[in-house]
């Protein structure tokens, strides 16, 4: 197996020796391929470990309930029960809990998205009085956990009888400053030259927006809205909170912890709502891996 | 030297600013409106929650007791508890976690074949939810129909029941649901180092050990910052897997009660919202505290480099 | 299309002016050069026309009418930015198109317009392209196309060569005059260059730190230079200064003898020159490279201190006294000096121009 040119192991090749008279030659085939032998070795560990309890868990979902507890558990299900499926489905309200997650999470990230894109464009194209301080104070948010305000925004929520809805379940996330400051950063790459060029050929702030800075802000945008889609969908504490007392607004989510708690001798039903609630994002991390790894990231490389 | 003719101008540039700056508040307020609804106002209203204290029978009304209630709060010893195993968790899921994550992405850090497959594999864990991998780690370490039994891990009382192993179970998934976080954060680190360091110190005949001890690694090192606060404050969060998997009702739960369960267990049972907002402040003030840590080691490595 | 005018418009930076009180008009159909050195306002002057900046005094005219409180986009003037300014995500078609999107044109118009003007242009096999897989003549002629395509009253391009390679910028220079002639629209066009501007220009407009030096035609900036500026600016090299005090001790006598003493020698002023020169408290007198030679009845004494061919030309730079250093133009096929060579140096007749030593000022000289 040939390491391709632009890794590191390749370019120490044939082309390289003179520059290493003191190496032997002889020897160093054999040691690399023992060493790529041994980096394999360990990937394949790594993934076997990483992946074992998400395919143990869709396994043992599609067991018959009697071959549960078979040990060994048996790795490949002989003859799948889709059964358990379709009673997570309708006896634990599956279908209406990821109808309520998707409703969510649709409100978030479009609410997201909107307002960040409308704050990001004040930040880089406007000029108002006191624009860094404001600026100042949306990135101060990163530094208040949601954790630290449930105190009154339980009460917030209550006061406005926002519980068991979709404005409590929502309205509280419909900002973030780390996705105004990507926008903004995004929409200050676009020269100023395009953006008169715009105005001189008739364009106004609205049409250059959309026909101009959010075109060229896409990679942006879709690392928000991945980012923001993750975030929303596995959302635990807030929709534990907030519909805390009837399935109307309820997330897939709170959904998986009813499955666990109220049916415990029905294991195979609640592997099968994990698997459900779970399948949506793994579509997301395979589609989206660049964009979401984007966003992952943001912070990190300055 | 100035003209008469000068106002007409003046007037409408000044029109004209005051409608952009008008514009300009406009799309903030949106943003802002959130922010201080559900941010900044309950932020600072825990400072002034913090000082009452908020009778037994819902009803009555709140006392004034100062600082009282915060000494009285931050020394019961159901807070220090719940501080120690958080810290103690903090402990075992960070360092974990993030060498687990660096060790994969140095490995999966050449253009080989079928390297993308793994990467997929290792970032999967980030799309998974908090009560996905409470149930998946719930099943496994199930004592009837988990696997513990079978690898010969049978602790008695079952292992979220115990109170020695409670907290390492619940760390262990939590490094598992983590690791994806962090092998992609150490992956762009990798990837930001750049080729031609890496190639000059080949070159020079250093070995491989050697480049990643004394080149790969240090240029890493704001990313490792990055990764410890990141991974610190995941950990400080952590409430899902207490909430799903061990509760009140397991006989382990006062050594699980991390600090975020803490506090929600005060606001909607003991329904005390001022020790709730003295706990708030407390987790605030660990976060601030650890991500202040950072900004401070990360300026002194870059004194250090210039 | 219409006229351009400044009146006395100016525009501060923090305090400072970039453009102060600019008078200056441009006529229907005329190509305008506005010419200075960088950093001397001449992109600010062409933003303000294009309401891309509003001056704090003073008034812009577009076709006769106060456009001050015009927005851009209702002012009809089409710019070319120095760099292009293209839609990066739109390919070149919509590229050319976009101004007419906003214009109420019908598809179809839009689709025969586009595809006229990027034939005249030489695009039309590049319509489908993005803009970076264009090379830089091509970039310049999209942006071209698209300030064209809407038939705009004036043209304002801000030193549009400058992204250009030596030969490519011949080319293109000579194709923008082309078609400008054919369409006939009012063009401000903005550079640097001393050389785009005379071979370019119906009139040229000399700018130096925001104020207004001299307006007119190439050959009449050449040749009576308003003052030293607009003197050392035109030509490659500019005109020689050589400071001057006058020959005697009385206006009368000067006039008299109409020459001028400089470091190593004195120069002839001519009958207008001398007339000028005899009010001024200090002088400087200038003279063209090309109308000084090497010859051994000189009037002026010097050193060789380096010498450049150019081909057809060799510049022959020379130092006069310990001051002073002048240059000398001369065929290539006349013999050539040796550096360090003391030489002497003759003054075409009636070829000196003569400046106050204070502003620089012209007085008088030939023309
Ligand atoms: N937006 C601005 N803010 C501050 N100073 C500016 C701005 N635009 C131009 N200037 C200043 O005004 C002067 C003229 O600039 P400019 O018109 O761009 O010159 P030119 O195009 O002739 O090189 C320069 O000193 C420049 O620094
Ligand atoms: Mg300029």
């Amino acid at each position: 197996m040939r390491p391709d040119s632009s890794s590191s192991f390749g370019e120490r090749g044939s082309g390289r020796r003179p520059e290493h008279p003191g190496r032997r030659p002889g020897r160093r085939p054999g040691r690399r391929r023992w060493r790529l032998a041994a980096r394999y070795t360990l990937l394949t560990i790594g993934a076997l470990v990483v992946l074992a309890p998400l395919y143990l868990t869709v396994v043992s979902s599609l067991l018959p309930p009697s071959a549960l507890a078979e040990r060994p558990p048996p790795l490949f299900p002989l003859d799948p029960q889709w059964h358990d499926y379709a009673v997570a489905w309708s006896q634990g309200d599956l279908g209406v809990y990821l109808r309520n997650s998707a409703i969510q999470t649709a409100i978030i990230v479009c609410g997201q998205l909107v307002t960040s894109v409308l704050a990001g464009y004040a930040f880089a194209f406007l000029r108002f009085p006191f624009k860094r301080a404001l600026f100042v104070v949306f990135l101060a948010t990163l530094m208040i956990p949601f954790e630290v305000t449930l105190v009154t925004n339980t009460q917030t929520i209550s006061e406005l009888g926002w519980y068991n809805t979709f404005a409590g379940l929502t309205v509280p996330f419909l900002a973030t400053g780390v996705g105004t400051f990507l926008l903004r950063q995004a929409f200050l790459q676009i020269p100023r030259d395009l953006q008169e060029a715009a105005t001189l050929d008739g364009y106004g702030r609205l049409r250059f927006l959309l026909r101009i800075a959010l075109p060229l802000a896409r990679p942006a945008l879709a690392a928000l809205g991945v980012f923001s889609f993750l975030a929303a969908w596995n959302q635990y504490l807030w929709p534990l909170v907030v519909t805390g007392s009837g399935n109307g607004v309820r997330t897939v989510q709170i959904g998986l912890k009813l499955l666990q708690g109220t049916e415990v001798s029905r294991t195979d039903v609640a592997l099968a709502g994990t698997v459900i609630a779970v399948l949506p994002l793994l579509v997301l991390l395979v589609v989206f891996q660049k964009q979401l790894v984007r966003s992952l990231t943001a912070g990190a490389v300055k | 030297m100035r003209r008469g003719r000068e106002s007409p101008p003046a007037r409408t540039r000044s029109s004209r600013a005051v409608r952009e700056a008008a514009l300009g508040y406009l799309l903030v307020l949106p943003a802002l409106a959130v922010f201080g609804v559900f941010v900044f106002y309950p932020f600072a209203a825990n400072f002034r929650l913090a000082l009452y204290q908020t009778p037994p029978y819902p009803g009555l009304p709140s006392r004034y007791v100062g600082l009282h209630q915060v000494g009285q709060v931050l020394a019961s010893s159901g807070f220090l508890q719940s501080l120690g195993s958080t810290l103690l968790f903090v402990v075992m899921v960070v360092p974990a976690g993030l060498l687990i994550g660096l060790l994969l992405a140095v490995a999966a850090h050449r253009r080989l074949r079928a390297m993308a497959v793994y990467r997929v594999i290792f970032s999967s864990t980030v799309v998974t939810s908090v009560a996905v991998s409470a149930l998946v780690f719930g099943t496994l370490m199930d004592p009837v129909v988990g696997l513990l039994p079978w690898l010969g891990l049978n602790p008695s009382p079952p292992i979220l029941q115990n109170t020695t192993w409670a907290l390492p179970a619940i760390a262990v998934m939590s490094v598992w649901q983590f690791l994806g976080l962090s092998f992609i954060v150490m992956s762009a680190g990798l990837s930001a180092v750049p080729e031609e360091v890496l190639e000059a110190a080949r070159v020079d005949g250093a070995s491989e050990r050697t480049v990643f001890w004394r080149v790969t690694v240090p240029l890493l090192s704001p990313t490792i910052f990055f990764g410890l606060v990141v991974a610190t404050i995941y950990a400080f969060q952590t409430f899902g897997q207490v909430d799903i998997l061990i509760g009140y009702s397991s006989a382990a739960f006062e050594h699980v009660n991390l600090l975020v369960y803490d506090i929600l267990d005060t606001i909607e049972v003991a329904k005390t919202s001022g020790q709730a907002a003295v706990l708030s402040l407390a987790l605030f003030c660990l976060t601030l505290g650890v991500t202040l840590l950072q900004l401070r080691l990360v300026e002194r490595r870059v004194h250090y480099a210039a | 299309m219409a006229d351009v005018a400044f009146r006395g418009a100016t525009r501060r930076f923090g305090g400072r002016p970039a453009v102060e009180r600019l008078d200056l008009e441009v006529a229907d159909g005329e190509l305008l050069v506005l010419l200075g050195p960088s950093g001397c306002g001449k992109t600010t002057a062409l933003r303000m026309v294009a309401g891309l900046e509003e001056p704090d005094e003073g008034e812009i005219l577009i076709g006769g009418r106060v456009v001050n409180d015009v927005e851009p986009k209702d002012r009809d003037v089409a710019m070319v930015f120095q760099s292009y300014a293209l839609y990066p995500h739109l390919n070149v078609e919509h590229n050319i198109e976009f101004p007419l999107r906003r214009r109420g044109v019908d598809a179809q118009r839009r689709r025969q317009t586009v595809r006229e003007v990027a034939a005249s242009l030489g695009l039309q096999e590049l319509l489908a392209r993005k803009p970076r897989e264009l090379s830089g003549g091509q970039r310049q002629r999209v942006a071209l196309a698209r300030a064209i395509v809407r038939q705009p009253r004036a043209f304002l391009m801000d030193e549009p060569l400058s992204n250009l390679d030596a030969a490519l910028r011949l080319q293109t220079r000579a194709d923008i005059v082309a078609l400008q002639t054919r369409l006939g629209t009012t063009t401000l066009y903005v550079t640097h260059d001393q050389v785009e501007a005379m071979t370019m220009g119906h009139r040229i407009a000399v700018l130096d730190h925001g104020v207004l030096q001299q307006v007119g035609p190439p050959h009449a900036l050449y040749d009576r230079p308003a003052n030293l500026f607009v003197a050392k600016f035109l030509g490659s090299p500019g005109m020689n200064a050589l400071p001057a005090t006058l020959e005697g001790t009385t206006a009368h006598a000067a006039r008299v003898a109409r020459v001028a003493r400089v470091d190593g020698g004195h120069v002839p002023l001519g009958d207008d020159g001398a007339a000028a020169a005899g009010q001024a408290a200090s002088l400087v007198v200038g003279v063209r490279p090309e109308h000084l030679a090497l010859s051994p009845s000189g009037t002026l004494e010097a050193k060789v201190l380096l010498v450049e061919l150019l081909g057809a030309d060799v510049h022959v730079l020379c130092q006069l006294g310990d001051q002073t250093k002048l240059v000398v133009r001369q065929d290539a096929s006349a013999p050539r000096p040796a550096i360090g060579d003391g030489v002497r140096i003759v003054v075409a007749s009636g070829s000196v121009h003569v400046f106050t030593g204070g502003s620089g000022a012209r007085l008088g000289g030939p023309g």
